[in-house]
């Protein structure tokens, strides 16, 4: 088995990092997707404001949903006063 | 500047030479002496610190976790029970690497209710990462205390700094207080690299993975490793400023002794005595003294072992289904060496009983004859 | 950016953490953050947000983290407070952030004691009502009849929640408030406000949690709402000792309708829901008097 060999002395003393968790790509939690019908839309942001991911930015008048990090919660959906949101299968087109 | 000080109040009086930024304490007997005194002199205006008058000592290190987190150079002190109420917070600080510096006035442990002194409060800290010191007279508290600082901070690792309840800290002692131009030179302002900085925000102590968390203790090792060395020229530094100079095993008169008393904390100044006595009577007894503990100094210790020359410790400590902890310690450094002396250990003054010049002669003598028990301590009674 | 929002759009959370679907924990932390600004250190004991803040060396939040064992947030902030303003700092925030574990039990000596000193700390309590970073067990902040891992029988948990607010209140804090992810901008402007004084403040917030509470991720600021609006957890604030009730609600809807929305009060009888109404009706009558 392996031996640890490098110089201790050499190695950090502690692990204080601060590179964004952003860097985690959570998209492939999700069973279901947002999908935004932007012609209901009426660029409330409630989606914005009432996502636990932080993954919906404001794209001019309207909100954008990030796929990378969307975990499905759908929040989004049950929020949306218009319901321009609907939840997608994974699969579906 | 000599001043007539009691133990308490000379480690007071180091935490402000050292211009100690944060002090956060709980009161327990018989360490109060030490927070009263920095209240007080946070009071006169003496000391400029802040002194943050928790309501735990569980609080007091919590406190000083995150205080010594922003880079300020921070002290605490208690006793016994409130040191084992700490146990928690002295894995994390030390873990986090924070250079926090103690008094820990060693006092026993209940049950049942006990005032007096014993270290086994904080010996049974040994594993937590802390640096440890065994203090025999009041100055040296105040010495010790200024040279934690500078120790912790160039290990980044704690120090704890004991001395015997009521033995020390309510004694009173001639000590020599340093000019505090001098305390500057051997104490600059702290400069603490791990500290957080607003400007380029990290989180401190998440979770790594296994594989970091081992890398990281092998890390400290290796500091407690470098410590040796480290303690070693710090002190020769304090020497050549303040005349006064210590060392991790302090020896007496043990060149050319039969058998050599192993002695530590308070004890070990009246071994001295015990030891001149001895010599007088034409006996050539001599003392080790263990001053350092944590880093447990091995290899000094191993200089003084030969074979033939009985080893007697006496330990005002105890480890449950184990022997006295300094004497436990002192076999397992010595067993690397192809030839060993015999080690005898002797447990004595468990919760304050005294241990006297008389009680220290009878264990060299008996040691010297090879009267004991090498497997079992010998349980020595208090003789008044 | 064109558009107008509510609540400022300045974003220090980073998507990628690790909470479960629909966490109510990571969108108080979002509205925290949006009150607080970067000029923010936050301390964290033992809670969901440990995992939260990321493992090493990533990090969700963009402001500095202490981590501290479980019992002593409020301690290991006031160190952080002290070191700061020792070295000259008197204007970043100093914020403990603890779940209800943390705050109700075993952290609330430490808590006790920072309030009692007026240090100059916020501290947070987003309260999901049991132990669910351990996998949901009862703790102090569980309400009568629901269903944890500790509580297994049909009866659930059979003490009410302690009543920490009178505790805190009880300390004469500088600032109080109470708040839940359903009301964003009343939580920004309470941060941004808390921010603003000097001394102990404290927040309590509800923090719905889909696996504990058992209900679809999607009805989290739903059942916020819904905890608001049926007199469950009345949004007020107190200010040097002046209330305020920041969301009146004129005609309270019944209980049953935040309860029966959620698994873990899915055994709970119709004279345990009457004793809850009861309840609620008095305290609420009670609050209506100071305001």
């Amino acid at each position: 088995m392996p031996r640890l060999t490098e110089d201790p002395l050499k190695t950090p003393l502690i692990i204080a990092g601060g590179k964004p968790m952003s860097a985690n790509k959570t998209g492939n939690w999700r069973s279901a997707r947002p999908v935004i019908h932007e012609e209901k839309c009426t660029g409330c942001m409630i989606c914005w404001k009432f996502c636990p991911e932080a993954c919906v930015t404001i794209e001019g008048e309207l909100p954008k949903i990030h796929m990378d990090w969307c975990k499905g919660c759908a929040v989004c959906v049950q929020e949306c006063p218009v319901d321009a949101i609907t939840l997608e299968n994974e699969e579906a087109p | 500047m000599k001043k007539t000080l009691m133990g308490n109040h000379a480690a007071a009086v180091a935490v402000r030479l050292a211009r100690t930024e944060v002090v956060a304490a709980y009161p327990i007997t018989p360490q109060t002496q030490v927070v009263e005194a920095l209240a007080e002199m946070k009071a006169s205006g003496e000391f400029a610190g802040r002194f943050v008058k928790v309501e735990s000592e569980h609080s007091a290190m919590a406190c000083l976790v995150g205080a010594a987190q922003t880079g300020v150079r921070c002290f605490t002190a208690t006793s016994s029970q409130g040191l084992a109420y700490m146990h928690e917070m002295l894995h994390w600080a030390a873990g986090a690497r924070l250079p926090i510096v103690m008094a820990e006035v060693n006092r026993a442990l209940g049950a049942p209710w006990i005032l007096w002194t014993d270290q086994t409060d904080s010996l049974a800290q040994r594993d937590t990462g802390w640096l440890q010191f065994y203090c025999s007279s009041n100055q040296e508290i105040l010495d010790t205390t200024l040279l934690a600082f500078k120790v912790a901070e160039e290990l980044s690792l704690p120090v704890m700094v004991n001395y015997d309840g009521f033995t020390l800290s309510h004694t009173y002692e001639p000590v020599d207080v340093p000019a505090q131009e001098l305390v500057d030179r051997f104490l600059p302002k702290h400069d603490f690299a791990l500290a957080l900085d607003l400007a380029d925000p990290k989180a401190f102590s998440a979770l790594p993975k296994p594989q970091e968390y081992f890398r990281l203790r092998r890390r400290m090792a290796a500091d407690m490793g470098r410590a040796h060395q480290v303690i070693a020229s710090v002190e020769d530094e304090f020497a050549r400023l303040f005349g006064r100079s210590y060392s991790a095993v302090e020896a007496y008169k043990a060149d050319d002794a039969d058998a050599l008393l192993v002695t530590t904390g308070a004890p070990a100044s009246t071994a001295l005595d015990a030891v001149d006595e001895l010599r007088k009577e034409g006996f050539k007894a001599g003392n080790l003294r263990i001053r350092q503990f944590r880093p447990f100094p091995a290899e000094a210790l191993r200089a003084y072992a030969r074979p033939g020359r009985n080893l007697v410790v006496v330990d005002r400590n105890f480890s449950m289904g184990q022997e006295g902890i300094f004497c436990e310690e002192l076999k397992s450094a010595l067993y690397p060496l192809k030839e060993r002396p015999q080690v005898f250990g002797t447990v004595a003054g468990l919760g304050g009983g005294d241990i006297t010049v008389e009680l220290l002669k009878e264990i060299w003598l008996d040691a010297k004859q090879g009267r004991g028990d090498a497997l079992q301590p010998v349980w020595m009674e208090d003789a008044r | 950016m064109t558009v107008k929002t509510s609540i400022p759009q300045d974003e220090k959370l980073s998507a990628g953490h690790l909470a479960c679907q629909g966490c109510g924990a990571t969108l108080a932390m979002r509205y925290a953050l949006k009150g607080l600004g970067t000029d923010t250190v936050l301390v964290i004991p033992a809670c969901c947000w440990t995992i939260l803040a990321g493992p090493a060396p990533l990090m969700s939040v963009g402001v500095n983290v202490v981590h501290s064992p479980f019992a002593c947030a409020a301690a290991t902030a006031t160190g952080v407070s002290h070191g700061l303003r020792a070295r000259g700092n008197e204007k970043t925030a100093v914020v403990a952030w603890a779940g209800d574990g943390g705050t109700f039990d075993i952290g609330i000596q430490a808590l006790s004691g920072a309030a009692d000193r007026d240090e100059d700390i916020i501290y947070v309590c987003y309260d999901n009502e049991a132990y669910m970073n351990t996998g949901i067990q009862r703790s102090g902040g569980t309400p009568a009849g629901a269903w944890t891992m500790t509580t297994p029988g049909a009866a659930g948990a059979e003490r009410p929640k302690k009543d920490l607010d009178a505790i805190i209140e009880a300390h004469h804090p500088r600032y109080m408030a109470t708040a839940t992810p359903a009301y964003p901008e009343d939580m920004v402007r309470k941060f941004k406000k808390a921010r603003d004084i000097k001394g102990f403040r404290f927040i309590h917030i509800l923090s719905p949690c889909p696996p504990g509470w058992k209900y679809e991720s999607d009805e989290t600021v739903m059942l916020s709402r819904l905890a608001v609006q049926t007199g469950m957890f009345p949004i007020y604030e107190v200010e040097e000792g002046r209330f305020k009730l920041n969301v009146p609600v004129a005609k309270r809807k019944p209980v049953a309708e935040f309860l029966r929305r959620q698994g873990r009060f899915r055994t709970m009888g119709e004279p345990e829901v009457a004793a809850i109404q009861a309840r609620v009706d008095a305290a609420w009558d009670a609050l209506n008097k100071r305001a």
